[in-house]
């Protein structure tokens, strides 16, 4: 019935494992290209509501026709706020070539001192917005260990389940990134964390499917 | 399963029936939406927390997917995380970590239940908790939260520790007296053996170390420790990172640390450290030759990289570098000129960075030609930003870098013509203010004019019409140096000036006019000589007029000026016409107009030309511009009257001459603080009744030949000095000519700039470039200024109400973009929370004997400020203040207790940096 394109992972497994020496080879994954836009309507100044600096300002994965599918912003921001950052993002990385760095300047979408770095998986975008304590190609490696993860987890990760699991996407997310700052690189752990939470809640649930099912008749 | 319909009206929808149903929906997103959003309103009330949560869920997905505002929903997502159940509960507090913040109301509610969660037994929940806290902790959840936040920063669970940790970072932030409680803890977790907790309480520390480095310089051996011992690559990248914060604050840690980081550079393997590495060397220890040197040779192997992330990133690692050490740029520079033309914006702008910062004067010439070129080749964007940093990099600093202005000109006009450029704005400022500043470029600046204005082409170019009102205004201005004046006015008055914006057709006339009078004067001139056979005495003036550019009634009174001598040559009756050709050459073609003159027909034909011309624009709806067309047509027609055959009235000439010599005064630059920096003359009194001006003008022009920067103290002689002459020789005239100078000050207002801007505008400047400065190196700019201060200080003298907008430009155009380059943008972003933090941390440290932290500081930095429940310590410290061994037989004394498996090179040397540090 709906026909999405798998998406091909290919996997490198580098970076922040501590177990494993760090040798990234950056070039291999499929990159999409942005255009440096510089539009200041919208600036993100943190500065507005002063509010402490988050090393992870947002992660997002759009889809390349510009649908959000994951979107979670590290400082509280408006609806409407979130929507047009989503929309600018996305108005950059669309305009991007085919193999140029996965760099974009945010400064005018996100305020001063941002950086954005995205990778373009099949049909999906997955960008992070931080600020100068991050490293640029850890913040690249860090993409790759959480859609290596997302993998692990849905076996050949698509845009589907991406949309289907709205919050095993963030349970998986939150184990990664921790308000705003990075507490975990190593996917394997990660998975330990999910498969955990993902054991208690279904463990949740069935138990109270029964009373579940009767309350919702009662309610009707 | 039921059908979607029976599911409607039977059950209650799940998440995953909502997300077919978006995906399946033909009425369109944003009604089903609203219908779900209604269906939700309605569940979320059910006692039953099941059917309540998953409202809830659907709308966090909407919210965060679909942008559906959620915040009515909080009080429901409160009821939802103190149900037992764990999925509800985690469906409650994503909800909540989305969408509460500060303004929340019911925030308040939650204290309680997160209490309850951050002591439960199950982990899970515990880390839903923290999570929560940490994404909407505000100062009071802080405050009350932190006692189990502290408690669970010691809990067995890693998994637990470790986010406990995490937000430690919120809990600073929002309650800086957290810090008396946990900060110890904090730093004992420094010393842990896992992984997970070291990378986690470092990365708090480098946030916190960033907004406040200097308190954070005790803690350098722990750092250091890691920086030496630690493996995982997150970390290490982390302690460079506070590394590069704490090392510019105390250059022995500097000393100490840059060895270790080398280390890494060569031994590391992974790009993100390296690169890690070398951002550091050249951003912190750019001191050190031998740390300087690899890191370059690091960044050449990023160049020649084939990804382009690396490339970019090295060429950024270049820029960051290129102030101190500009050899590192140079040596690159085939690969940097290489990535202009690179596929990705990112590295083209960044090597279009580094061509600019390795301008110098002795290559400005070959680098901007390169630069043009490219900018032809360009897309639109990139184009303009290659324009652009050409021009701010060649005003910087008031044309420091351009000896030769002709060309300078000539560029200018290039880069007007290439077609996407859109810079007109800085390129008309740039054309003004040269033309200001260096005079002797004023011939070539009207050549450029020139065939800028008479080109039709460019007057449809919304872009260019900026450039063009400068060319316009040059052209009026300095008309003296035009080779065909009357070719200069027809193309001011040609029919497609009608596709020019009103405002800038205003210039064209009142360039126009200039012109007009110009051409007059010399006729008229030329009438007298050939009549009064003194013609000599009268070219002399003339020229004198001419090459100083000055008004006339002001050069008479100043006949000490080298350029003037200059002007007064021609005055010896032995020379000739020709010779004064030879003399003006330089200078430009007035010679040859000269020679060429002014017939009656052609000064008729002029007329004619421009009455035909503004006719239909004296019924323009534009106010400014009827105006002027109207002013101009009725000056016309005066002359008219007054010349109507060969013979020329006395009254007609002097008309003109007013008007020549009103347009005459030369409109220069002054700096900015020059009221401010002349010490007042001896004889001045500036508050005094300006009734004896006479005297005060005689005094006035030797000291206005000190130097430029003495700039003008002469405010008020300025205007004496102008009017006086004028009132003496011709007081009939010398109210009509000034008001005539108020008129075209009102006109142009475009170039003028409020007389007391001008004070506090342009100082900053080194001396503008004054004419002899484009055949001269910069640096003897100044001394030149001097040298010729005499024709610079006429100029300014008179400029006391003349145009600096330019340099306003241009004072924004150039420091903005150098200096905005980071330093203190770090410093935005700090709350100002974290410097309470700070604040607190040191007042608590000294009161808590066991903070390790706090005896740093006590035996160093403040030994003189004892805390009395710290003798101890302070004993200690006070002795071991300078001898090497005791501090470390203190330090390692403290220390072995926690870390006894530390390598041993490692113990003996983190206790010898505080000793470095303090």
């Amino acid at each position: 019935m709906i026909k999405e394109l798998k998406i091909l992972f290919l996997f490198f497994i580098f970076s922040f494992l501590p177990k494993i020496e760090l040798n990234s080879q950056f070039s291999r994954y499929s990159l999409k290209k942005l255009n440096l836009r510089r539009d200041h309507r919208s600036s993100w100044s943190l500065g507005d509501s002063v509010k402490e600096v988050k090393m992870i300002k947002a992660v997002m994965a759009i889809n390349t026709q510009g649908k959000p599918r994951l979107t979670k912003f590290y400082d509280f921001l408006t609806v409407e706020k979130q929507q047009e950052l989503i929309r600018s993002v996305f108005g950059v990385l669309c305009s991007r070539a085919e193999n140029v760095s996965n760099f974009m300047e945010a400064d005018s979408i996100f305020g001063p001192d941002s950086r954005l770095v995205y990778k373009h998986y099949a049909t999906l975008y997955f960008v992070f917005v931080f600020d100068t304590s991050e490293n640029e190609l850890a913040v690249l490696d860090l993409i790759q260990v959480f859609v290596e993860t997302l993998d692990k987890c849905f076996r050949n990760v698509c845009e589907l389940d991406i949309v289907y699991n709205y919050s095993k996407l963030h349970t998986i997310l939150d184990e990664i990134i921790f308000g705003g700052q990075v507490l975990e690189t190593s996917s394997s752990e990660v998975m330990k964390a999910v498969e955990a939470i993902s054991k208690l809640e279904s463990s949740s649930n069935s138990i109270t499917l029964v009373p579940k099912t009767v309350s919702g008749w009662r309610n009707r | 399963m039921a059908s979607p319909s029976l599911m409607d009206t039977l059950f209650q929808r799940s998440l995953d029936d909502i997300i077919k149903g978006l995906r399946h929906q033909q009425t369109g997103e944003s009604p089903f939406i609203s219908k779900v959003v209604e269906e939700i309103r309605r569940e979320i009330k059910s006692t039953d927390l099941h059917t309540k949560s998953i409202a809830l869920q659907k709308l966090t997905y909407l919210n965060s997917i679909h942008f559906v505002d959620m915040s009515w929903a909080a009080f429901h997502a409160i009821e939802c995380i103190s149900s037992p159940n764990f999925s509800h509960k985690k469906i409650g507090y994503l909800a909540i970590s989305l969408s509460f913040n500060e303004s929340t109301s019911v925030i308040l509610l939650i204290t309680n239940q997160l209490r309850k969660d951050l002591k439960s037994n199950n982990e899970f929940e515990v880390s839903l908790a923290l999570d929560c806290l940490s994404r909407i902790g505000t100062a009071d959840l802080c405050r009350d939260l932190t006692p189990e936040v502290f408690t669970l920063m010691t809990s067995s669970k890693v998994f637990v520790r470790k986010k406990a940790i995490g937000v430690i970072l919120r809990v600073f932030g929002k309650y800086p007296d957290a810090v008396r409680v946990c900060f110890k803890r904090l730093v004992e977790c420094l010393d842990g053996t896992d992984s997970q907790i070291v990378s986690a309480v470092i990365g708090v520390f480098c946030e916190l170390a960033s907004k406040d480095p200097r308190s954070y310089l005790p803690l350098a051996p722990e750092f250091y420790r890691i920086l030496v011992d630690s493996r995982n690559n997150w970390v290490l990248i982390k302690v460079l990172k506070i590394f590069s914060k704490l090392a510019p604050l105390e250059p022995r840690l500097a000393k100490r640390v840059v060895e270790p980081i080398c280390e890494h550079m060569r031994r590391t393997g992974a790009k993100s450290l390296m690169f890690e590495c070398i951002r550091t060397v050249v951003t912190s220890f750019t001191d050190f030759e031998s740390a300087v040197k690899l890191a370059v040779a690091k960044i050449r192997d990023f160049l020649v990289d084939d990804d382009s992330n690396l490339k970019y990133l090295g060429l950024h690692a270049l820029s960051i570098i290129a102030p101190k050490h500009l050899w590192a740029v140079l040596e690159n520079k085939e690969v940097v000129i290489k990535s202009l033309s690179d596929d990705d914006p990112n590295v083209k702008l960044e090597s279009l960075r580094l061509v600019v910062a390795m301008v110098s004067e002795s290559n400005v010439v070959e680098i901007c030609r390169v630069l043009v070129n490219y900018s032809l080749k360009a897309d639109p964007e990139f184009c303009n930003e290659i324009l652009g940093s050409i021009l701010s990099k060649c005003s910087q600093n008031v044309y420091e870098i351009i000896v030769d202005f002709d060309w300078y000109v000539s560029l200018l006009e290039e880069m007007s013509r290439i077609p996407h450029c859109q810079k007109g704005e800085e390129i008309e400022n740039q054309l003004i203010d040269i033309g200001m500043r260096v005079k002797d470029v004023r011939p070539e600046l009207v050549r450029v004019g020139r065939s800028l204005l008479i080109d039709p082409a460019l007057l449809g170019n919304s872009f260019l019409c900026r450039i063009l009102c400068a060319a316009a205004w040059v052209c009026g201005e300095y008309v003296e140096f035009s080779r065909n004046p009357v070719e200069l006015v027809e193309a001011l008055l040609q029919p497609r000036t009608s596709l020019l914006p009103p405002s800038i057709r205003t210039v064209y006339i009142q360039s126009a006019f200039k012109i007009l009078i110009f051409c007059l004067h010399s006729y008229l001139l030329q009438k007298e000589n050939i009549g009064n056979d003194v013609a000599s005495e009268v070219l002399g003036l003339k020229s004198q007029g001419e090459c100083i550019g000055n008004s006339a009634l002001v050069t008479g009174k100043a006949p000490a000026c080298q350029e003037q001598d200059e002007g007064f040559t021609p005055r010896d009756p032995n020379k000739s016409y020709e010779d004064l050709s030879i003399i003006n050459d330089g200078d430009g073609q007035t010679s040859a107009l000269l020679e060429k003159g002014f017939t009656h027909e052609s000064v008729i034909n002029l007329l004619n030309l421009i009455e035909v011309a503004l006719g239909p624009l004296s019924g323009s709806y534009d106010v400014e511009l009827q105006e002027r067309a109207q002013n101009v047509l009725g000056f016309v027609d005066l002359i008219k009257q007054e010349i109507p055959n060969h013979l020329v009235s006395k009254r007609a000439s002097k008309i003109v001459d007013l008007v020549h010599d009103a347009f005459n005064e030369e409109l220069g630059p002054v700096s900015v603080n020059a009221q401010e920096k002349v010490p007042i003359p001896d004889g001045l009194m500036l508050k005094e009744n300006l009734s004896d001006l006479e005297a005060i003008c005689g005094n006035v022009q030797l000291p206005s030949t000190i130097s430029f920067s003495l700039g003008s103290p002469f405010g008020e002689s300025v205007v004496a000095s102008v009017s006086i002459p004028q009132s003496k020789e011709e007081s009939e005239t010398s109210s009509e000519s000034t008001s005539l100078l108020a008129e075209h000050r009102k006109r142009h207002g475009l170039y003028y700039l409020p007389s007391d801007n001008k004070e506090s505008l342009s100082n900053d400047y080194p001396p503008a470039n004054d004419p002899k400065s484009s055949d001269n190196t910069n640096d003897d700019a100044q001394d030149l200024v001097k040298l010729t201060g005499q024709s610079l200080l006429t100029k300014k003298r008179t400029s006391h109400a003349k145009p600096r907008p330019v340099v306003v430009k241009l004072d924004e155009g150039v420091v903005a973009p150098i200096i905005a380059k980071k330093p203190d943008t770090n410093d935005d972003l700090l709350s100002d929370a974290v410097r309470d933090i700070l604040l607190v941390v040191e007042k608590p440290d000294l009161g808590n004997p066991s903070s390790r932290r706090s005896k740093h500081r006590s035996h160093g930095k403040d030994k003189s400020r004892k805390s009395p429940d710290k003798k101890k310590s302070d004993e200690i410290g006070d002795h071991g203040d300078k001898g090497k061994q005791k501090s470390r037989h203190r330090h390692s004394k403290h220390k072995s207790k926690q870390r006894a498996e530390g390598p041993l090179n490692v113990v003996a040397q983190t206790p010898v940096i505080p000793d470095f540090l303090l």
